[in-house]
């Protein structure tokens, strides 16, 4: 997917009235118009048909006019559906997952290259997907601080008023649960290729994978 | 749910794949989507306005009319178009609300056809963005006291007293209203003459008259015709206490009544009669029975029952009393000033007047307000500076801010009662806001009571299961994936705080947590489909059926797919799936070892008291006519 990334370029119209000032950023992002490279281009680096590219984009020109999510409208659309916790840490993580230019906003050709993998995309590319999630670091090593500031981010999600309730230190548990299945070779790390077989081993997980397919 | 994160749905749940790897469950399935994802174009025709917009738009706000399934009764199926017999004005404003997730109030249309637009439409008024916010409230405000005015106007006086009016109300009514009937008018204006009369009799009395005979020096009037004032005076008073009595008499809230300002000047008016009545005539207290005698001249307030404007005066003072404070704080911030200087200043001069600070209060106020009695002057070269310095700043001080004052007054006035207005108005607003938010929140605590966790048994969730747009469901699915993946589950503040008294109380909760937590295979995945209602056990029958409520497992409301099962064992409770109503009787022959009926009151909570043998899960939704659930723990 990297690839695919490198490939292709993007054709910004950058609308600059002011100069780049720390100050202006934020007036920027107003300014800043983005538009995104043609349907068919679209077409062809996605797996979505033309009414589906059709259909998310006007929904994500509605929201954001200007054509990118930066990062406080992402956690707030986010927090919309968990209201009963703190979504914006899990949030955050999720909004550098989708930001593969790592530029403090989300195109909309970044949005849907995101969607096409989780929604369309082979299993291989979720479970890539997901790793990518979760090494919030991008070295390409999960470790257990990582993972761990995931899990706490997914709880806080829930709320404090949970059945039963959130007794000791149950992110860690559910930490050591996750390493214990994923780390293989034991070395404090899980990397991508053990990642990989320990999810495939797990039939229950990819049961659930197929759940997803329909969502669009 | 609130806005037009509707769109963002596929994206949410397409997040969630991020959860899978670390869910020590099974994801439950997916809502269908039986709609067609394709978008497609509506057309809305109101009043012969054709309007039309893609499906979407519509279905970002699911709790409107328009976004809900409720449109279709309005659909037209000749014409393949939704008809609304409405004003095609207003529901370009209602569209744009849709398309832009931001409501307009504009400005030419009436406030309350607007709002009976919106509420029409489903919408509520506090969504309005806040650029048309004030001018939507103020508007409404003028409405409403106009309305209010116009109802009082009628209720008033003039409808007619119901048929079996006490005496007492007829005569509250003569004296509020007195154009009511003739008696009444006659007695308001005889009132209104001895009220006159007794003020211009204090007035004249202390009248120098022509001397009587034989001396010199003019007497007051009141002396020498003692006897005639002090007999118009008796009148007047009986007959102002009469009328205090009536009306205390008549009030229907004689505590409210005696409170009330007009009832305090009347009291004030005829006091220093009764008090001179009981006082002895000695000299000692005839001063201060002198001093009784100022009182009357407040039979003058009562003039204001007569008079509107008088009244209006007294509210406006009364409204005004901050700023006119602080201009008499500034003031004698100014006086203690400059009357200190002065006096240090004089302090040299001998036999001078400023014999304090104090007395030299009064110069500073007659220089400042530049009256200039010239009673008190400053004779030192000091003293004469300062005294000018003293009247020029009188100048500035009072008589330039002035104008302004009055003038920023009912400005300030204004804005401030604005300001207040928009400062409690905002909270309620918010308040209300978040109450519909909550709405949602809470709106997947009563999915999953009502059993929205079985699989897709579309016989049974087409019957139980509350008509949901689709999004709702979505989201509803989204949140029972995250209840899997952490292992917990969402509830609501009441049950939570329950949970950690029971806890702390030392019972058992494990069993019921390991159990709760067996719903991984969808079958047994207990079909919630009921309201959990609170059951109260008498402790008396507690205490008696302790020897037998010895273990009472978890018990599950599951769902059978056919047939009647009823319960055979302590661990588990079938019950019928196409039972709607649940008797009481059922479950007493269900609920094995609880001698007594469950005693139903839906919104009571469990008392806490630690011989209740169990822990019961309260419900906090509205009546639902489905089958009810017994969560009890073991002890």
């Amino acid at each position: 997917m990297g690839v695919v990334l490198g490939t292709f370029s993007v054709h910004t119209k950058q609308v600059d009235y002011r100069r780049r000032d720390k100050i202006d950023d934020e007036l920027e992002m107003t300014m800043v118009c983005h538009r995104p490279e043609g349907l068919e281009q679209l077409e062809a680096q996605t797996n979505f048909t033309k009414r589906e590219l059709q259909i998310l984009y006007r929904g994500f020109k509605n929201e954001c006019p200007s054509g990118v999510v930066n990062e406080e409208t992402f956690k707030h659309i986010y927090a919309q559906f968990f209201p009963h916790g703190d979504a914006s840490t899990y949030a955050h993580y999720l909004f550098n997952a989708f930001d593969t230019t790592s530029n403090g906003s989300i195109k909309f050709e970044e949005f849907v290259m995101g969607l096409s993998t989780l929604l369309r995309g082979t299993l291989r590319d979720k479970l890539e997907w997901t790793f990518h999630l979760y090494d919030i670091n991008n070295d390409g090593y999960i470790n257990r601080e990582e993972m761990t500031e995931i899990v706490r981010a997914i709880y806080d999600m829930m709320g404090k008023y949970t059945y039963p309730a959130l007794k000791g230190d149950v992110p860690k548990q559910h930490v050591d649960a996750f390493f214990q299945k994923m780390d293989k070779n034991k070395n404090g790390v899980v990397t991508l290729e053990e990642f990989i077989v320990a999810c495939q081993e797990d039939e229950m997980m990819m049961r659930s994978m197929q759940l997803f397919e329909n969502v669009m | 749910m609130a806005a037009g994160v509707a769109t963002w749905m596929p994206f949410a749940r397409a997040a969630a794949v991020g959860w899978l790897p670390l869910a020590q469950q099974t994801m439950p399935k997916p809502p269908v989507d039986k709609t067609s994802r394709s978008d497609e174009i509506l057309f809305v025709n109101v009043s012969g306005l054709r309007f039309q917009t893609w499906k979407n738009t519509l279905d970002r706000y699911p709790d409107t009319l328009l976004g809900s399934s409720e449109k279709e009764f309005f659909y037209n199926e000749e014409t393949q178009e939704y008809f609304f017999d409405r004003d095609p004005e207003m529901f370009r404003h209602i569209l744009n609300f849709f398309r832009t997730g931001k409501l307009h109030y504009p400005r030419h249309e009436c406030i309350q056809a607007f709002e009976e637009e919106l509420a029409f439409y489903g919408i509520i008024p506090e969504i309005i963005g806040d650029c048309c916010m004030e001018e939507y409230r103020d508007r409404k405000k003028e409405n409403q006291e106009r309305l209010a005015e116009d109802t009082e106007a009628e209720n008033a006086g003039d409808a007619p007293l119901p048929p079996d009016a006490t005496l007492r109300d007829k005569l509250w009514r003569a004296f509020e209203n007195p154009h009511t009937s003739t008696m009444a008018l006659v007695f308001y204006y005889v009132t209104g003459f001895f009220i006159a009369v007794s003020v211009i009799a204090n007035v004249v009395e202390t009248v120098p008259c022509r001397p009587l005979k034989g001396s010199i020096k003019d007497l007051p009037c009141g002396e020498k015709f003692s006897v005639a004032f002090s007999c118009l005076d008796t009148a007047c008073v009986l007959i102002f206490s009469c009328e205090y009595l009536m009306r205390l008499y008549a009030a229907p809230s004689r505590c409210d009544f005696a409170r009330s300002v007009m009832s305090v000047i009347d009291v004030v008016a005829i006091l220093p009669f009764y008090i001179g009545l009981i006082m002895p005539e000695n000299e000692e207290v005839s001063g201060a029975f002198v001093t009784l005698r100022v009182f009357r001249v407040f039979r003058i307030f009562k003039f204001s029952r007569h008079s509107q404007g008088l009244r209006i005066l007294g509210c406006t003072l009364q409204a005004c009393a901050s700023e006119l404070g602080f201009l008499l704080f500034s003031l004698t911030m100014a006086v203690i000033i400059f009357a200190t200087v002065m006096f240090y200043a004089e302090k040299g001069t001998k036999g001078t007047t400023f014999s304090s600070i104090p007395a030299s209060f009064w110069y500073t106020i007659v220089t400042m307000t530049t009256l200039g009695y010239g009673d008190m002057v400053p004779d030192s070269i000091a003293g004469k500076i300062f005294g000018s310095i003293c009247s020029l700043s009188g100048v500035l001080v009072i008589a330039l801010p002035v104008p302004v004052i009055v003038s920023n007054f009912a400005r300030i006035y204004h804005q401030n009662q604005r300001a207040d207005k928009m400062r409690a108005q905002q909270k309620v607003r918010q308040a209300r806001i978040r109450m519909a938010k909550k709405g949602a929140t809470n709106a997947f605590l009563q999915h999953k009571e009502d059993g929205g966790l079985q699989g897709g048994d579309s016989d049974s969730t087409a019957f139980c299961v509350k008509n949901r747009s689709a999004f709702e469901h979505q989201h509803h699915h989204l949140l029972q994936c995250l209840e899997k993946t952490t292992n917990h589950e969402f509830t609501d503040e009441v049950t939570y705080s329950e949970v950690c008294m029971m806890d702390s109380m030392g019972f058992r909760t494990s069993r019921s947590t390991s159990l709760s937590s067996q719903q991984g295979s969808t079958t047994t995945c207990c079909s919630r489909r009921a309201k959990r209602r609170a059951i109260r056990l008498a402790n008396s029958t507690v205490s008696v059926s302790r020897g037998s409520v010895q273990e009472l497992d978890t018990l599950h409301v599951t769902k059978t797919p056919v047939g009647t099962q009823y319960p055979q064992s302590r661990s588990s409770l079938n019950a019928r799936t196409g039972d709607l109503k649940l008797n009481c009787t059922d479950y007493t022959a269900a609920i094995i070892s609880i001698p007594t009926p469950p005693a139903n009151s839906p919104d009571e909570s469990l008392p806490n008291s630690p011989a209740i043998p169990g822990i019961l899960r309260n419900s906090r939704s509205s009546i639902y006519n489905t089958q009810e659930t017994v969560k009890i723990s073991s002890l």
